[in-house]
């Protein structure tokens, strides 16, 4: 499954567009290192990651400022109003860049260049003066999309793994991981994309598994991304509404840990949060947030975001004050909209015995990495008439796609009990003068049976269609078979051993 | 969890074992009866161990999960590979028998003494359960209990009218050391409201409501 076609909107330098010095040699720091330069800066020689003192000595003129992501996220906003023209769905990676899913913008402006040069001059229009234009690009999916952005590229659909080939192993982002690959001579994406699946999963574990997905260009977990049950949606009413940040966000850090709480219960981690706010006049506000911090991290990389956004909100400037809500804020809720499961730290599976589960996740590793990832499968419960039908089955260490489908009514499930062996290939049987023979074997009598139950299953469908009787028979020994009779052909479905 | 010595079983089916639940370390051979099999892991299983299923391509997940056994923390190695070597039947029981409380498999047709015997020692070493499903005959060693049913009458369904709902079975105990002595038990597997349950005798009831 290729990623989902996604535009991703950089603007460059953006902690120094924030801070108003794009213009003049300036750099930002944290904690004494540079992390973003302005373009007269790097002209001097300035770059990132050099100290303080390295960074003054290659320009004595440089103008050195700490870095605040609330201002840059309060800076953004109108830049998020001006994109959310186009399409609502905008998520905001990090103050500076944002990406919106493309498939129904694109048919809508014609295409995704046309869209591309839209968005851009909109960006544009909306970033002070001085700052340096924006740039816009559209890959299969969020990691491939932000590398063609920096580039200012629309990677046709599809090619997104020939477009990421060249790229170092460092562009993954994991250092650690990087760094082994490299030791071991694998040195671009196209290197690491060309190694089989199910190795790479055995040598390097989830995380080695995650990387080789995004080198193929394909999204970072399969199936993963579901929508969250309802009740993980936090909620805090303020009465009296706060008018200053300060209290708004005191109770945002309450309420981000609490989410993160919640879903660490169930070993998940959001990717995707949307933060949404009701003020005292009436007005809604609502914001998303691209997460992709685990473990520890997580709780504290929420509560900054939510807080930025209501930095944003709350004492906007620039062109966003039209939309700056004119009372105090009421509520505030936090809906994880897309999560997946929390692997990087896991602290045990489903509130088991923490080894025990480390132990498990390792030996089905083993036997995946020796028959390949869909040897090792887990049952989930579906909906359905036959038993074979009932439960689905994934590969160990994914979603199913939707949960889904229990709901609606079977007329015509094979009732429970529910046979214990279900053949894989049902097996072809004999039934005359109620005596039955299964796959040409010796006779035995039917002393009891039950139904017929017919189905008429996917009519729509002129290959899968099946119109079909079932009957539940026992024979002299005791033995119980579900049978499926199709015209004057019989077959064992099951059995009831 | 892992020093106690014995995992549980339903309270139903401790009569079918001298120790009155699954032995970490033994291996125990379940003949004639898949759902048998599978109700063993129920109350392991709930208990939160894992439980994993090799070389059972036709095993009825949702039977399975009606029985009680958690489909979660119920991985399965529905094929393992043909080969003698890694990958086949046996080096997928023994990497798994490293990291699960209980171990349910069907063996291939052709065992080898020295993988039985290996598989064995593993078990024993790592307190892990082996229970082996299918037929008897399919395991060169002596399993230390070994369960048959050895017949099974279906209630609830009759000359074209009803459905399957309850069926008794007798198992029929064996095994090495204390499991050796032979021994009926009769069962309700499942009863027809859905668990399972001793058999009893109707006509004793009867007597008893009389009195009372």
């Amino acid at each position: 499954m290729s990623g989902v076609r996604t535009l991703v909107v950089w603007c460059p330098d953006w902690p120094l567009v924030a801070a108003g010095l794009c213009d003049r040699p300036a750099a930002v720091l944290i904690a004494g290192r540079v992390v973003a330069c302005s373009a007269p800066a790097r002209a001097e020689g300035v770059a990132r990651g050099l100290r303080r003192r390295q960074a003054e000595a290659r320009c004595p003129s440089l103008v050195v400022a700490d870095h605040d992501p609330s201002a840059d996220a309060r800076a953004f906003e109108p830049v998020v109003v001006a994109i959310e023209a186009f399409t609502p769905e905008v998520e905001i990676v990090r103050p500076g860049m944002c990406a919106v899913a493309t498939r129904g913008p694109s048919r809508y402006f014609g295409g995704d260049e046309a869209l591309v040069a839209r968005v851009a001059a909109a960006v544009d229009a909306c970033v002070p003066a001085g700052a340096p234009a924006c740039r816009v690009g559209v890959a299969d999916g969020p990691f491939a999309a932000e590398r063609a952005a920096r580039q200012g590229l629309v990677v046709p659909a599809g090619g997104s793994a020939a477009f990421l080939s060249g790229f170092p192993v460092s562009t993954l982002g994991d250092v650690d991981l990087a760094d082994l690959l490299v030791r071991l001579g694998i040195r671009t994406l196209g290197q690491l994309a060309g190694l089989p699946t199910a190795a790479v999963l055995a040598r390097f574990g989830p995380n080695g598994a995650a990387a080789h997905r995004l080198a193929r260009g394909l999204d970072e977990r399969p199936l993963a991304a579901r929508i969250p049950p309802l009740d993980l949606t936090m909620v805090a009413e303020l009465d009296p509404p706060a008018e200053r940040l300060e209290t708004a966000a005191f109770v945002a850090k309450n309420l981000a840990d609490r989410l993160h709480e919640a879903l660490g219960v169930q070993g998940l981690t959001a990717t995707r949060v949307l933060v949404e706010a009701e003020w005292e006049h009436g007005e809604r506000l609502g914001r998303r947030w691209r997460l992709d911090g685990t473990g520890g991290r997580a709780a504290g990389a929420l509560a900054d975001r939510v807080r930025w956004q209501l930095d944003g909100w709350m004492t906007g400037s620039g062109a966003g004050t039209a939309d700056r809500p004119s009372g105090g804020l009421t509520l505030l809720r936090l809906v994880p909209e897309e999560v997946r499961p929390d692997d990087g730290r896991q602290m045990g599976f489903w509130g088991g015995d923490r080894a025990a589960a480390e132990r498990v996740a390792r030996a089905l590793a083993r036997v995946q990495g020796m028959l390949g990832p869909d040897a090792v499968v887990t049952a989930v419960p579906a909906g359905g008439r036959s038993p074979a039908e009932q439960v689905q089955l994934v590969p160990w260490g994914e979603r199913p796609p939707v949960e889904a489908g229990l709901r609606p009514p079977w007329p015509g499930r094979i009732p429970s009990p529910s046979p214990a062996t279900v053949h894989r290939t049902p097996v072809p049987a004999e039934v005359v003068d109620a005596r039955l023979s299964v796959a040409g074997g010796p006779w035995s009598a039917v002393t009891a049976w039950a139904g017929p139950w017919p189905v008429d299953e996917r009519w729509w469908d002129h290959a899968a269609h099946h119109r079909r009787a079932r009957w539940q028979v026992v024979t002299a020994g005791g033995t119980a078979h579900l049978l499926s009779q199709e015209g004057d052909r019989w077959e064992v479905e099951a059995t009831y051993d | 969890m892992a020093g106690e010595r014995l995992l549980p079983v339903l309270s139903t089916l401790e009569p079918l074992f001298p120790t009155r639940g699954l032995r970490r370390g033994s291996v125990v051979s379940v003949a004639g009866s898949t759902s048998l099999a599978l109700s063993l892991l129920a109350a392991t299983s709930a208990q939160g161990s894992w439980c994993a299923g090799v070389g059972l391509p036709s095993l009825g997940l949702a039977a399975a999960g009606e029985l009680g056994v958690v489909l979660e923390r119920f991985p399965l190695v529905a094929s393992p590979g043909r080969s003698s070597g890694a990958g086949g039947w046996s080096w997928v029981v023994a990497a798994l028998i490293d990291a699960f409380d209980v171990v349910l498999a069907r063996p291939p047709a052709h065992v080898k003494a020295a993988d039985a015997r290996r598989l064995t020692a593993r078990a024993r070493e790592r307190g892990a359960v082996l229970v082996l499903s299918g037929a008897a005959g399919a395991w060169p060693e002596a399993a230390e209990v070994q369960l048959t049913v050895a017949s099974a009458v279906w209630e609830g369904v009759g000359r074209g009218h009803g459905r399957l709902r309850g069926r008794r079975v007798e198992v029929v105990t064996g095994g090495r050391g204390a499991a050796a002595r032979e021994r009926r038990v009769a069962l309700w597997l499942p009863h027809p409201d859905g668990s399972i349950r001793e058999v009893v005798d109707e006509r004793r009831a009867h007597a008893r409501r009389v009195v009372s």
